[in-house]
C-alpha cells in the first residue's frame, strides 16, 4: 500500500497505526509562528470502534490501509456466519458476528449492505439507511388510534424491537431508520 | 459546484477592508511609514520550520523565492535610514494548510527603532483593539506559563522529563532528542489552549535556543533567554515580536546552526541572504513584530476558520 504523509491525511482516509486499520476523523494542522508544525489527528480504530487522538510531527507518514468500501446483497446466516455477495462478480464473503456487529438487527435477505473489507475479509457491516421488516410480536392493534402519541414495543422479523404507534398490528411491515433504530411509517402491503 | 466563489462572505471581506483601513490610520497617526518590498527573493529565511515556495526567476534560470517574512527587506530599509515602518503584504510558506493556516497569507509586520518591547506589547494591544474592541493585556515569562500549565521549568528540565509531560497530555506517534521541539510541542499543545481567550496574552522571554532573528541575553538565574514575545488571544497565536539582533557574526552563526539542523534532516540549504548581512552592521535598535492580518480579520468577524476571511484559498486559488 501507499504511504500517506500527513498533509495528505483527509476525512476517510483509512490508515495502519499500531498495526490497526484506522480510519481518519480529524486532522488539524498546528503550527507555530517560529517552530515546529505538528499535526492533531483523530482516527476511528476500525477494529475496536474506538476513537484515537494522536498528535505527529507534520511530514510523518503512515502506510495506506487495505481497507475498501463494497456494495453486497446479504444472502443468508448459517447459525455462525452472516454471507454477503458481491451481486457483480458472485464472489462470497462470510462475516462473524463481531463483523456484523449491530447491523445484525436489521439484515434482511437480499438488502443491499456496504461491507467494509480489510485484506479482502469483512471487517465491518453497514445497513442500508432504511429497511423494511415485517412485525412478528407485539401487542394488538388498537383500531382506528393514528393520531395518539402513545407507542409500544413491536419485536421485527430480524430480531430487532422498535418502538412502534398503538394501531400497529403482527404481519404489517415497516419502514425504521437504521441509524437511530426509530421507527419511520407502515408500508402498504 | 459553486467552486469559483468565495469562500468569505462579503460582510467578512467589507470588515476586512475596514480593518485594513483601521491599520494604516493607526499607523499615519503614529508617523510609522508604510512601505512596499519584493515579494519575490533572491534568498528565503533559513528557518528549518518554515519552506518558501520556489519559482524561476524572470531571466535566466536561477531559482527564487516567493518571500516567507518580509523581514530582511524592511530591515535593510532600517539600516538606510527609514526609522519606523510597517508593510502590510503577502508572505508564502509551503505545506502550511489548516484552519488558521494558508500557504498564501496576509503578514502585518513593523519595525520601532528606539522603541522598547514592552512599547512594542502595548501597540500590539493597540492594533488588536482595532479588530477587538479593548481588551485587557496581561504579561507572562515562558518560564511563568510552563510552571503553572506543565509543571516544570522549561529551562532546567531535562529532555526526560519535558518527554514525559508531553505524553502524559497527548498520545504521540514520534520520538526526538530534540528539546525545543518538545517544549515547542507543549507550548502550542498545551500551553496555548490553557491561557485564558478573553484576555491578550503576552509571553516573553523564550529560550536562547528559540531566539531565531531576536538578541539573547544571560538573565540573572542563569538560563539564556531570546528577547522575543509571541501574543496570543481566543486560543490563537497572533504575533511574534523581537529585540532585533544587530550583530552579523552571531546571524552567521545562527544560519549556520539552521543549516546544520536542515542537513540533518535532508532538508534543502538555500542561499544565505548577502544583502542582509551587509547591512545588520547598520542596524539601528529596533524592535519589531509580525502579526497574521488575516487571523486578525478572524477575531473581527468571530470566524473559526481562515477560509471565512480570505476570497479564495489555496483550493480555489
Amino acid at each position: 500500500m501507499a504511504n500517506y504523509s500527513t498533509n495528505e491525511f483527509r476525512n476517510g482516509l483509512k490508515v495502519m497505526l499500531d498495526g490497526e486499520p484506522c480510519s481518519i476523523l480529524d486532522n488539524e494542522f498546528v503550527k507555530p509562528g517560529k517552530g515546529q508544525a505538528f499535526n492533531r489527528v483523530r482516527l476511528r480504530n476500525l477494529n475496536s470502534g474506538r476513537v484515537w487522538e494522536r498528535t505527529f510531527k507534520s511530514g510523518e507518514s503512515l502506510e495506506g490501509a487495505d481497507v475498501i468500501d463494497q456494495s453486497m446483497e446479504y444472502l443468508y446466516n448459517d447459525g455462525e456466519f452472516y454471507h454477503f455477495m458481491d451481486p457483480e462478480s458472485f464472489e462470497q464473503f462470510q462475516a462473524d458476528l463481531k463483523a456484523v456487529g449491530d447491523a445484525s438487527n436489521w439484515l434482511k435477505e437480499q438488502d443491499i449492505c456496504t461491507v467494509t473489507l480489510y485484506n479482502g475479509a469483512p471487517l465491518s457491516v453497514t445497513p442500508p439507511n432504511f429497511v423494511e421488516l415485517e412485525i412478528v410480536e407485539t401487542d394488538p392493534g388498537v383500531k382506528g388510534d393514528t393520531a395518539q402519541g402513545g407507542t409500544k414495543p413491536a419485536y421485527l422479523s430480524t430480531g430487532a424491537v422498535v418502538k412502534v404507534p398503538l394501531f400497529l398490528s403482527i404481519g404489517e411491515v415497516i419502514k425504521v431508520d437504521t441509524r437511530t433504530g426509530e421507527y419511520q411509517n407502515r408500508v402498504k402491503a | 459546484m459553486s467552486d469559483w466563489r468565495p469562500t468569505a462572505d462579503f460582510s467578512a471581506l467589507s470588515r476586512r477592508a475596514q480593518l485594513l483601513a483601521a491599520v494604516r490610520a493607526l499607523f499615519a497617526e503614529r508617523g510609522v511609514l508604510e512601505v512596499d518590498t519584493p515579494l519575490l527573493a533572491s534568498a528565503p529565511v533559513s528557518d528549518p520550520n518554515i519552506e518558501a515556495i520556489t519559482t524561476i526567476a524572470p531571466e535566466g534560470d536561477a531559482v527564487m523565492y516567493l518571500q516567507t517574512s518580509p523581514e530582511f527587506a524592511m530591515k535593510r530599509l532600517l539600516a538606510s535610514g527609514s526609522g519606523a515602518i510597517y508593510q502590510i503584504c503577502k508572505a508564502f510558506r509551503r505545506g502550511e494548510r489548516g484552519r488558521r493556516h494558508n500557504p498564501e497569507f496576509t503578514m502585518l509586520e513593523w519595525y520601532r527603532p528606539g522603541l522598547s518591547l514592552q512599547d512594542l506589547m502595548d501597540e500590539v494591544a493597540a492594533v488588536v483593539s482595532l479588530a477587538v474592541g479593548t481588551i485587557e493585556s496581561a504579561h507572562f515569562s515562558y518560564e511563568q506559563v510552563f510552571v503553572q500549565y506543565c509543571n516544570l521549568n522549561p529551562h532546567r528540565a531535562s529532555l526526560a522529563e519535558l518527554k514525559a509531560c508531553a505524553r502524559s497530555h497527548l498520545d504521540l506517534s514520534f520520538d526526538s532528542d530534540d528539546r525545543d521541539l518538545w517544549l515547542q510541542l507543549l507550548m502550542s499543545s498545551v500551553v496555548e489552549p490553557a491561557l485564558d481567550g478573553t484576555i491578550l496574552s503576552f509571553v516573553y522571554d523564550f529560550p536562547a535556543s528559540q531566539a531565531a532573528l531576536a538578541k539573547t541575553r544571560t538573565s540573572a538565574q542563569g538560563p539564556q533567554l531570546a528577547s522575543r514575545f509571541e501574543a496570543f488571544y481566543a486560543g490563537m497565536e497572533l504575533a511574534n515580536g523581537y529585540d532585533e539582533l544587530r550583530d552579523s557574526g552571531e546571524l552567521v552563526r545562527r544560519i549556520r546552526d539552521d543549516h546544520l539542523r536542515r542537513a540533518e534532516s535532508g532538508q534543502v540549504l538555500p542561499p544565505i541572504d548577502r544583502n542582509l548581512l551587509k547591512a545588520m552592521a547598520a542596524l539601528p535598535e529596533c524592535v519589531g513584530v509580525a502579526m497574521g492580518f488575516d487571523r486578525l480579520t478572524m477575531l473581527a468577524c468571530g470566524a473559526a476558520r481562515i477560509d471565512e476571511v480570505i476570497a479564495f484559498p489555496l483550493e480555489r486559488a
